[in-house]
């Protein structure tokens, strides 16, 4: 079984690759589960075909603790046998979301959400690794690799650069890897070389460059996954190729996040920033 | 041992207790730790300060301030300990504030309210369940005068909005709700909880009650938490003297006179540590004059009485000093049954923030002398308090470490120690009588003309026990 989480910058699009992605895995067979790492728990709705399931923290606070919940009150099964469960959470600015990550992602483990014939975990979390309870997912026996999703948008590229950050310090004391960036496209310029060039400053590859398709908001819109929506069309072919790429990727590696200072050098060699 | 050699001495037996620290903890603990000597040159101890991690200290937290010592006591108001039970639990009538009134009528000091915290009220913050306990708390205990929020660690970190509820709920029941933002992890030991319960007095409800009248010897008790009876017993000698004493802070306290506290002739300290802010504040903001008194011994009231009676005018001196005559012959058949028993025994003190020092006149009655003495979270101006109340040669330790505390009393070999709970067993084993200088050990009380008999006979039976006897077993004879 390979763990792997994804992160990335809010808004970035980890959400809609992520389930695109592990579509186009299960269409090769493998067995998955999801865990929507963010109280908005729009992680799975392109494979429930629902605005937003059942969540783990919700029905605790329903029925008092987490301890008297099933297991299959909240691993849901949607399209392709792709399983699913969020984390859930408070609404922005109360409580502490953190918390609800580590104690949803606890029960999942603790009542054999991850059963023996499942080949990927896919832990899909919030924006940036704002607290303890958002690195839950690398931390020990949890996942071991992890994708980073940005663009060629500076903001994308510092919070990626940011997470990496994240993921040196978890490197260092157990054994989460980056496997890669994706690159999700804004169509910014030079977007495939810049981002080459920031994978390979951060010790980390280009895994893939996601093209920008409108495709992907009609089958949102329709909560579903291109793979399902229009399953011969190009952009399907685009998740497929990344699917086959992580199943495929040995490179594995601990990042080396640089500072803020060669980030900018990086964009201004690259003639997005103005000297 | 002259006293040159005693100095000498107990300055070799720091040094000697130190040296199991590493270079560096040695350092900052040496700070804490003086013995008074003529040029008193070493006697500045460092005080308020971050206790060195790994070593067993005996201080509490921010919550352990303002909740156990400065709200705890007043007794028409509901105190929510808000966040998970252990803290609202563990600090559940264990300091002994007594209170007048009907248990659950008009008197909620025995009682503890929680909030409770499970896992899903961190996840999603605590507020409505905060406001359901304030609605609950009024339905139930219709003669509540208040509700007092006082916050737990968890409440500070996930960021609960707990003033704007206290604004909401306090509107909605027509009475105070008092935000205390006195998280544990706040400040360096319980002092700072003080300072936020004194703060949230003075924004919340000083100077906010129904306003009355002043009377020409009106005074109010400031920092008398009534242990054991403390604060009656003090009371009574006032009022023996002329005075009405019309508030109490906050032993026995209602929430009135925490309104009116500025509305008295002349404020009365007693635990300076706990509420020297508020006292401050009241003279600052209405002109309320403070002075320190203690009535622990009959030496130390007679100075306080003369003391407080020269703040009035001859009618109160007059009836001072028939106060002063009427007790001297009952006190000092105290001192001719007990002084006999006790003389020359001597007293190593570990306390708060006020007893270290203003109890050592009431030891020296009995005719006992004070070697040791130290505070949990004194500041350097209590300290400063200290030393004239000493004799030459006295060891004095700030946050004293459980490992000196012990050492010192072994090398010291005083006849008797007075510190808290947390000492009196690993004391008590060692075969040294023990008396609890915090909760006066289920007894008390201790002040004013009342409580020096009590005191006396306690030290007595602790000291002269047939026990320490008998603690030795048969075949270690």
């Amino acid at each position: 079984m390979r763990q792997i989480a994804i992160y990335g910058k809010g808004g970035i699009g980890k959400s809609t690759t992520t389930q695109n992605t592990v579509v186009a895995l299960a269409e090769m067979g493998r067995k998955i589960t999801i865990v929507g790492c963010d109280p908005k728990a729009d992680s799975t709705r392109l494979i429930m075909h629902t605005k937003a399931q059942a969540t783990v923290m919700d029905l605790a606070r329903e029925r008092g603790t987490v301890e008297d919940l099933e297991l299959d009150e909240v691993l849901m099964q949607g399209f392709l046998g792709v399983k699913c469960a969020e984390s859930g959470g408070p609404e922005p600015g109360v409580g502490c979301a953190g918390r609800g990550v580590i104690t949803a992602i606890n029960f999942l483990e603790e009542n054999g959400a991850y059963t023996e014939d499942t080949d990927y975990v896919f832990y899909d979390v919030l924006g940036d690794v704002v607290c303890g309870g958002f690195a839950m997912p690398i931390r020990e026996n949890k996942a071991k690799e992890i994708y980073i999703v940005a663009s060629g948008e500076m903001m994308a590229m510092y919070a990626a650069n940011n997470i990496s950050r994240g993921i040196l310090k978890y490197a260092t004391t157990g054994t989460v890897r980056l496997g890669g960036l994706i690159c999700n496209s804004r169509q910014t310029d030079k977007e495939l070389e810049l981002m080459e060039a920031l994978a390979k400053k951060i010790n980390t590859q280009l895994i893939h460059f996601i093209p920008r398709d409108n495709e992907v908001q009609r089958a949102e819109l329709r909560k579903m996954t291109v793979i399902e929506y229009n399953r011969t069309h190009k952009q399907a072919d685009e998740y497929r190729t990344l699917a086959k790429k992580i199943e495929d990727n040995k490179m594995m590696t601990i990042p080396t996040p640089i500072s803020m200072e060669e980030l900018e050098e990086l964009l201004m060699e690259y003639g997005i920033m103005e000297m | 041992m002259s006293t040159k050699e005693t100095i000498e001495f107990r300055k070799q037996v720091v040094e000697e207790v130190l040296e199991v620290y590493p270079e560096k903890a040695k350092k900052n603990r040496r700070q804490h730790i003086a013995v008074k000597d003529s040029e008193c040159a070493s006697c500045a101890v460092k005080s308020n300060a971050k206790t060195v991690p790994g070593i067993m200290t005996a201080r509490g937290c921010a919550y352990a301030g303002a909740k156990g010592v400065v709200w705890g006591p007043v007794k028409d108001v509901v105190h929510i300990s808000h966040g998970p039970v252990g803290c609202g639990y563990y600090s559940w009538g264990n300091r002994r504030n007594l209170a007048d009134g009907e248990i659950g009528v008009d008197n909620f000091v025995p009682f503890l309210f929680t909030s409770d915290f499970q896992e899903s009220d961190i996840i999603y913050g605590g507020d409505k369940k905060l406001e359901k306990i304030i609605d609950e708390v009024v339905g139930l205990f219709p003669n509540a005068k208040g509700v007092s929020v006082l916050s737990e660690c968890p409440v500070g970190l996930i960021g609960d909005d707990i003033e704007s509820v206290a604004r909401r709920m306090s509107e909605k029941i027509e009475l105070p709700v008092i935000p205390v933002r006195c998280e544990g992890f706040r400040g360096i030991s319980q002092s700072l909880g003080h300072h936020i319960a004194n703060d949230a007095i003075r924004d919340h409800l000083l100077g906010k009650g129904p306003a009355r009248e002043i009377g020409p010897y009106d005074i109010g008790i400031i920092g008398d938490y009534n242990i054991g009876g403390d604060a009656w017993a003090s009371k009574k000698i006032l009022e023996e003297m002329g005075l009405k004493v019309v508030n109490i802070w906050t032993g026995d306290s209602t929430l009135e006179m925490l309104q009116n506290g500025h509305l008295v002739k002349l404020n009365l300290i007693h635990c300076f540590r706990s509420m020297n802010y508020i006292a401050k504040h009241m003279e600052e903001t209405y002109g309320t004059p403070w002075i320190e008194f203690n009535f622990f011994g009959p030496t130390k009231i007679k100075e306080s009485i003369l003391k407080i009676a020269a703040q009035f005018d001859d009618y109160i001196m007059e009836k001072a000093l028939k106060v002063i005559e009427k007790y001297a012959a009952p006190m000092q058949k105290v001192i001719d049954t007990y002084r006999p028993r006790l003389e020359g025994k001597s007293v190593m003190l570990y306390v708060g923030g006020l007893r270290p020092r203003h109890i050592v006149g009431a030891y020296e009655d009995l005719g006992m002398e004070v070697i040791g003495t130290g505070y949990e979270f004194a500041h350097n101006e209590d300290y400063e308090k200290t030393i004239p109340a000493l004799k030459e040669g006295t060891l004095i330790y700030d946050d004293v470490t459980a490992l000196e505390l012990e050492e010192f009393v072994k090398k010291l070999k005083p006849d008797l120690v007075g510190s808290g709970i947390k000492e009196k067993y690993v004391f008590e084993k060692m075969g040294l009588p023990f008396r609890q200088m915090h909760s006066w050990d289920y007894s008390g009380p201790y002040h004013g003309y009342e409580g020096f008999p009590i005191f006396a006979r306690d030290m007595d039976m602790a000291i002269n026990s047939p026990t320490w006897k008998s603690i030795k077993a048969p075949w270690t004879k």
